[in-house]
């Protein structure tokens, strides 16, 4: 029997402290549906998505009903789409997102990912054609998701693409300019991708892994932060201990997710993503836990440094609470569905430039960050390309998921609504990387990849 | 299949009548019980077995969940495996 103080307190976690899993998303791999035929590929991808998935919300519902954990989102992540349909013209790869779309809305998921490129090293002329049809791809869908990766510690950092994409990114958001250029939400350019991250924009189901595996994505921060409030005079050292702790904690209710969900679809267990995800709810904010360890308002100076306390006690606690661990594995700093975040930005603690800084120590990078309409491409690609540097030259995923919201200026607001909540338009630098930008060509990737 | 229902409320007479009748109803053995009074609120722990039970978890847990409005307490129950998760190694 547990002590009354244990089970007191893991009730607590979850009733009083937001303890969720953040997502369940099955990986499916679609090789053995490729055809010459556009049809034919559908087909037998919807045979195959239904097949593993198709009781996917139905077990989510049974588990976080029998331990009282709410499991947020139910997902599908794909083998990248581009790999499969190689060569495809423009309007069969427009059916193949739209009929994605629809199997997500037929076995109720939330989100499908794998609308996704992996151009880290060469970009040809047919991959060129699956990235230009990304906005159409997002603009007729709701639920589909993509990404482009493009760069890797071992190969370099691809500019061409970069270069196209910052165009990509403008286009989406025009296309979506009704619904504040939301399409963007639903893409995101990484370095370093990985092939088992549960979380979306960018999850797709790599190339590595097998036949199918069940990848889980935990969240918490309010746990954390409560724990952090109740050690008000604490030095540094034990605020580290205390987020390892409960952080190791947090993941073992992923572990046991993990496990129950990988039984009851006999899919076998992928990782847990030792993360920390936040929402728009208050008291379930990254800001408020690093406001809590001792920075006045986030994006204050410290606010780096205690990122990388956070993110790392919580790598440490996790580690040992989950078999394999893997995805993004770290806290996500997301502007807009953290209201922490949001209040930084709109009290002006909080710039682009400091996110950018955040980014060298979080898990992932500029996530849902919203910028003026009339950015110019060039410069969303010069953003982009410091990020993807970033990650490429200190060896670690980062990602960009930014959003000109079209008609929109500095200091306005957007509100997507649910999970990815609202934001205030970012200043962005509008200085041009023109020049830079259109030198196009590829970058040899950093000495430390030579190490074998 | 073993859970823990936790009740907490304000104190009053019979709730460990009104909730123990149900499971007996159910057929849910009730492994081991502790109750206290912390912070002025009656809180009560159950350790139960539902391998004999007549319902299915889901319909354990709304029963439970009508019997506790009608006493006007709040009820909990979780598969034990969550608690062994995450308090044991």
């Amino acid at each position: 029997m547990f002590t009354s103080q244990e089970i007191i307190e893991t009730i607590n976690m979850v009733k009083q402290n937001n303890l969720d899993i953040r997502t369940i998303t099955v990986g499916i791999s679609l090789f053995d549906c490729v055809s010459e035929n556009p049809q034919v590929f559908i087909d037998r991808m919807k045979k195959k998505i239904v097949e593993y998935a198709g009781s996917l919300k139905e077990v989510a519902n049974e588990i976080e009903d029998m331990f009282g954990l709410p499991i947020v989102n139910r997902r599908v992540a794909l083998t990248p789409i581009s790999l499969l349909t190689y060569g495809f013209e423009c309007n069969d790869l427009i059916k193949v997102a739209i009929a994605i779309d629809d199997i997500a809305k037929e076995i109720g998921v939330d989100l499908i990912g794998g609308y996704s490129a992996l151009v880290h090293k060469s970009y040809d002329e047919k991959t060129k054609r699956f990235i230009s049809s990304i906005p159409e791809a997002l603009a007729e869908t709701e639920r589909l998701c993509s990404s482009v990766d493009v760069g890797t510690t071992k190969s370099g950092i691809n500019l061409d693409v970069i270069g196209h994409l910052g165009y990509v990114i403008k286009e989406i958001a025009y296309k979506t300019k009704d619904k504040d250029s939301f399409g963007c939400a639903r893409f995101v350019v990484f370095a370093n991708a990985t092939d088992d991250n549960p979380f979306m924009a960018g999850a797709f189901h790599g190339v590595g892994e097998g036949d199918s595996a069940i990848n889980v994505g935990i969240s918490g921060p309010g746990v954390i932060k409560r724990a952090v409030e109740e050690k008000q005079d604490a030095s540094i050292e034990e605020i580290y201990e205390t987020i390892k702790r409960m952080a190791f904690k947090i993941t073992r209710a992923g572990q046991l997710v993990l496990k129950y969900a990988s039984e009851r679809l006999n899919i076998p267990m992928g990782i847990v993503d030792l993360s920390l995800a936040p929402t728009p709810k208050v008291g379930d904010s990254i800001a408020e836990i690093l406001e809590e360890i001792g920075v006045e308002k986030v994006g204050g100076y410290g606010t780096t440094f205690a990122l990388a306390i956070l993110n790392d006690a919580v790598k440490k606690g996790g580690a040992m609470a989950a078999s394999f661990t893997g995805g993004l594995s770290g806290a996500f700093i997301p502007v807009s569905e953290d209201s922490g975040m949001v209040k930084g930005v709109e009290e002006g603690a909080l710039s682009l430039e400091k996110l950018e800084a955040m980014t060298s120590v979080c898990s992932v990078g500029l996530d849902m960050i919203v910028v003026p309409g009339d950015t110019e491409p060039e410069v969303i690609s010069g953003l982009i390309a410091d990020e993807i540097a970033i990650g490429v030259y200190n060896n670690k995923t980062t990602a960009v998921r930014i959003i000109p919201a079209y008609g929109k200026k500095e200091g306005d607001e957007v509100n997507f609504g649910g999970l990815l909540g609202r934001a205030k338009v970012m200043k962005i630098n509008k200085f041009s990387p023109h020049k830079l930008i259109h030198r196009g060509g590829r970058v040899p990737p950093p000495i430390i990849s030579l190490r074998n | 299949m073993r859970a823990i229902i936790t009740v907490v409320g304000k104190d009053k007479v019979g709730i460990i009548a009104a909730i123990s009748s149900l499971l007996a109803e159910n057929n849910v053995n009730i492994l081991d019980i502790s109750q206290t009074i912390m912070q002025g609120f009656f809180t009560m722990i159950m350790l139960v077995d539902l391998q004999g039970a007549k319902v299915k978890f889901s319909e354990l847990k709304e029963l439970l969940k009508k019997r506790a409005q009608e006493i006007g307490v709040d009820i909990n129950m979780q598969h034990e495996d969550l608690f062994n998760s995450i308090n044991r190694i």
